[in-house]
């Protein structure tokens, strides 16, 4: 079954070929959605079948490498156009296609009646296309195509509705704020294939031949520089500071795409990329640190700015780089295994709340039209008490929710459990680790306070929605409350894969699977650990408890402040005004922003346009044909119509023509 | 005694050409022209070429000649209104001087080729020089000759329409 | 039986003169009259290189420039009738109609 791995990104683009090229003459909504589910669902079955395969394997042959077809072949440099199977990518093509299949199944219900229906699921295929070769790819160069595929789809789809403004600023955005990441990516790749082509005359950009040179890399210096310049890339595509603020402006496009792409799959790349070159980022204490420090950061960052937001797909987005922040945080202390984890558990959870406020807000939507409103249907100042009217949607979201707060029993608890308990007890860090656990800890409590007074304002309390139109509120269809259903049940029992050690109860599957992965970079590691005291288990227990109670002190303060004293958010910000707005107006950052970047920009095009293009390019061009003219007004009273005039010349052209040749 | 006639004819013939340069009423300086084809005849004579000479008067003297001094009358020109020279003299004698001194010095310079031909002046005389430019013009020279009388037809042709009052 | 140089340099003046009186004077026709001059200097160089080389194609070339400068002479005639008829002058001066 390895050797059909080229299969899996095979389907999604076949879905989108056909889509694509046909998709305008399909009229038919169920042929083109069906054609575009199948297709993800096939990969999903594929990635099974090399799942299976792979568990059947002792850990030491899990790694295959399939070469489709050799791409580049140039003097020293080689780079084909072959896929790695080994147990970090399954895990990456298992939750891909498995997640993607859920929502392309809801995409049908959710998108249904849009124009450019079939738009939408071409785009959805090749941006899993992109997806699959990012995971799959066996060097660089392939990666880096699924890299910029993804970008692209991301900028197609945010920018779907094309016929507003603000999803193709936003598109624009996201576009190439993920071009300055990735230029980060490319002046890495570089680094690293010239110092190990120059010193060791090792040229390649394949992952397996850099992984068994890597132990020639020398400690920080330019490892430092290229690790530095692939995190750069990995903040442009995972949105962490500072390259952060086109994420809760992507959530102009479709509900369905902010559930895939950015909660799922596309944001995951970068914690991905920096698990495939752990090898690498470990080589370099700088880096780890940087990586560490900005994914705490960020973390708590975003979860500030998550807690005055009214848009109930904002909240979301923030929620989404505050997670993505703990993920970075993880592998910035070298839990790597850990961060994976938590990308797992987050992509179901994630997803069903993206999922889940799709369904609120095609429930308003499809209510306000009908009483002919024009209010904002994703804003929660709208909602309240919608558990009556749409019971399915209110559990899943609920299960999600209580799994993003780190509740023990579901898998959220259970990551980010570990990637706090890592912050505190790695041996890298020294004393910043308490620092990190603070600062995660505190963003977990942001993360449950805000978590919940979504659920509260949406679901619970009094409707606050248009009087005309409550009666028009009801449960979505089944093709968009099955996948609901199936991610809310992965994401209660999904966590049971990763369960500590020190609970007991079951060994920690995921750890065991990833080790192979990630042992050569522990090893690394090591070499510059502190080999002090290990935290003791009572440490751990205490830590964990401590965890979580904060998450309850959370969810207590949003119940009292959105269920039970429903004046104290107006008071709140009338006791402090000034906070207020500047954490709802996102710390000011994108007018800092713009302020910075943008507005020079625009200057320096103005001035290469009036001052360069205009003056000097066209001056040039156009002087030219001045010179040209000015020369024929010269030459032109040759043509003086005088018969003598032209007689003489004649006489005179032959006398000097002999004279010259006679007296040569 | 060659050599004398030859001087007093070049004589002539050079201040033929002169008249034809500097007078003033057109007729006189046809009269000089052909006054000047009149020598050139007699040099072709000189040379061997009889056939030449007769053709020489009969086609310059006889017909364009004439053509041109019916020309001169047509047009009824005033002698003593128009001015002679046009242009500068000193101009066109500097280009006359180069012209001569090029060609002078190609004459002194250069080696003329030995005879290589077969056609000496001894048979010239004996089978009669026109039997043999004709010879020569039918045979080898057929195909210009055919051209040159299609030539004649479109000047024929050509003058008659050019001088139409109305076409 | 003069030496071929002789009549080269005949030829050349006469060339000369007549190159002379068509950059100098004023009436078209005499500007003729000094082109034919031009053209039998000419001819008399032929022949005379035809009779030194002992061959007659130089003067079956004479036979067809004399032809052509009839022609020539018949046509370019007519042009200056044509001329006259419009502008009432031979003045080579006033024949500038294709100034620039």
């Amino acid at each position: 079954m390895f050797d059909k791995v080229w299969l899996i990104p095979l389907f999604p683009l076949i879905g989108f070929l056909i889509n694509g090229l046909f998709g305008k003459k399909i009229k038919n909504e169920a042929v083109i959605g069906g054609i575009g589910t199948l297709m993800i669902f096939l990969s999903f079955l594929v990635s099974c079948g090399i799942l299976m395969q792979m568990i059947g394997l002792p850990p030491e042959q899990r790694v295959f490498e399939k070469v489709l077809f050799p791409w580049i072949h140039s003097g020293n440099f080689k780079a084909d156009m072959a896929f790695l199977v080994d147990p970090l990518s399954v895990i990456m093509i298992m939750v891909v296609t498995g997640v993607g299949s859920l929502i392309h199944l809801y995409s049908i219900g959710y998108m249904h009646g849009e124009e450019g229906f079939y738009r939408f699921f071409a785009y959805m295929n090749l941006f899993c296309m992109s997806m699959l070769l990012l995971v799959l790819g066996s060097n660089m160069l392939v990666m880096f195509i699924g890299w910029e595929g993804v970008g692209l789809c991301s900028y197609l789809l945010i920018g779907y509705y094309f016929h507003k403004k603000s999803a193709g600023d936003a598109a624009k955005k996201a576009f190439v704020m993920n071009r300055v990441g990735d230029f980060g990516f490319l002046i890495g790749l570089f680094t690293l294939y010239w110092w190990f082509g120059n010193n060791h005359n090792i040229w390649t950009v394949n992952f397996t031949e850099i992984k068994a040179a890597s132990h020639l890399l020398p400690y920080g210096g330019v490892v430092t520089f290229a690790a530095l310049c692939f995190f750069v890339g990995a903040t442009g595509k995972s949105a962490q500071i500072p390259l952060f603020t086109w994420l809760p402006d992507a959530m102009e496009g479709p509900t369905p795409v902010s559930a895939l792409i950015h909660a799922a799959t596309m944001v995951t790349a970068g914690v991905y990329m920096i698990g495939r070159m752990s090898f690498v980022f470990v080589k370099s204490p700088e880096t780890m640190m940087v990586i560490a420090v900005v994914g705490a950061a960020t973390a708590i960052f975003a979860a500030t700015i998550g807690t005055a937001q009214n848009d109930i797909k904002r909240v979301l987005a923030y929620s989404t780089v505050s997670q993505l922040g703990f993920m970075f945080l993880a592998m910035g202390v070298g839990a790597f295994s850990a961060g994976i984890f938590h990308l797992m558990t987050h992509a179901f959870f994630k997803a069903c709340l993206f999922l889940g406020s799709g369904s609120v807000i095609h429930a308003m939507h499809h209510a306000l039209h009908k009483i002919h409103a024009h209010d904002d249907a994703q804003d929660m100042r709208n909602m309240g008490g919608l558990r009556k009217a749409m019971p399915i949607t209110f559990l899943t979201f609920l299960v999600s929710t209580i799994a993003i707060s780190g509740i023990p029993g579901f898998s959220g608890f259970f990551s980010k459990d570990e990637i706090l308990w890592m912050a505190f007890a790695n041996p890298y860090h020294g004393n910043l680790n308490i620092v990190l656990w603070v600062i995660g800890a505190i963003a977990a409590c942001f993360t449950a306070f805000y978590m919940f007074r979504l659920v509260f304002m949406t679901f619970f309390g009094e409707s606050r929605i248009n009087p005309k139109a409550k009666g028009y509120l009801h449960e979505s269809p089944l093709v968009i409350t099955v996948p609901l259903m199936v991610l809310g049940a992965l994401a209660a029992v999904g966590g049971y894969l990763g369960m500590p050690k020190i609970l007991g109860m079951l060994p920690n599957y995921f750890e065991h699977w990833l080790e192979p992965v990630f042992a050569l970079a522990t090893e690394y590691g090591s070499k510059y650990a502190h080999h002090g005291a290990h935290p003791s288990h009572a440490v751990e227990w205490g830590l964990m408890g401590l965890s979580v109670v904060i998450a309850l002190v959370g969810i207590g303060i949003a119940f009292t402040m959105y269920v039970k004293n429903t004046e104290l958010p107006g008071k709140f910000v009338a006791t402090f005004p000034a906070l207020h707005r500047a954490v709802y107006n996102k710390w000011y950052v994108d007018e800092i922003y713009d302020y910075i970047f943008v507005n020079p920009c625009k200057v320096f095009g103005q001035f290469l346009w009036k001052g360069f293009d205009v003056l000097i390019v066209d001056g040039v061009v156009n002087g030219v044909a001045n010179v040209v003219m000015g020369f024929s007004g010269i030459f032109r009273y040759m043509q003086s119509g005088y018969i003598y005039n032209y007689a003489f010349s004649m006489a005179l052209g032959v006398v000097v023509m002999l004279g010259y040749f006679i007296f040569k | 005694m060659e050599t004398l006639f030859f001087l007093i004819i070049t004589f002539v013939a050079i201040v033929s050409a002169i008249l034809v340069v500097t007078c003033k009423n057109p007729i006189n300086s046809a009269l000089a022209l052909i006054m000047t084809f009149f020598c050139l005849a007699t040099y072709y004579v000189m040379l061997d070429a009889p056939f030449m000479a007769a053709v020489q008067v009969m086609v310059y003297a006889g017909a364009i000649m004439v053509l041109m001094v019916f020309t001169i009358m047509l047009l009824n020109i005033r002698v003593d209104a128009t001015k002679k020279h046009s242009h500068k003299l000193i101009f066109g004698s500097i280009i006359g001087f180069f012209t001569v001194l090029n060609l002078v010095v190609v004459l002194v310079k250069s080696r003329a080729a030995l005879p290589t031909g077969p056609y000496s002046g001894e048979m010239i005389k004996k089978i009669g020089h026109t039997e043999l430019v004709g010879r020569e013009i039918f045979t080898n020279f057929l195909l210009p000759f055919e051209i040159t009388s299609i030539l004649l037809l479109v000047a024929i042709i050509g003058a008659v329409i050019l001088a139409k009052k109305k076409i | 039986m003069e030496n071929l140089n002789s009549y080269l340099i005949v030829s050349a003046i006469l060339f000369t003169i007549g190159t002379i009186g068509v950059l100098t004077r004023k009436n078209v026709i005499v500007i003729f009259m000094c082109i034919e001059l031009m053209l039998n200097a000419v001819n008399l160089t032929f022949v005379a290189f035809s009779r030194h080389l002992g061959n007659l194609d130089g003067q079956v070339f004479v036979f067809f420039i004399m032809t052509v400068a009839a022609a020539e002479a018949a046509v370019g005639l007519a042009l200056i009738i044509a001329f006259f008829n419009n502008k009432e002058s031979i003045d080579v001066d006033d024949v500038n109609l294709m100034k620039w």
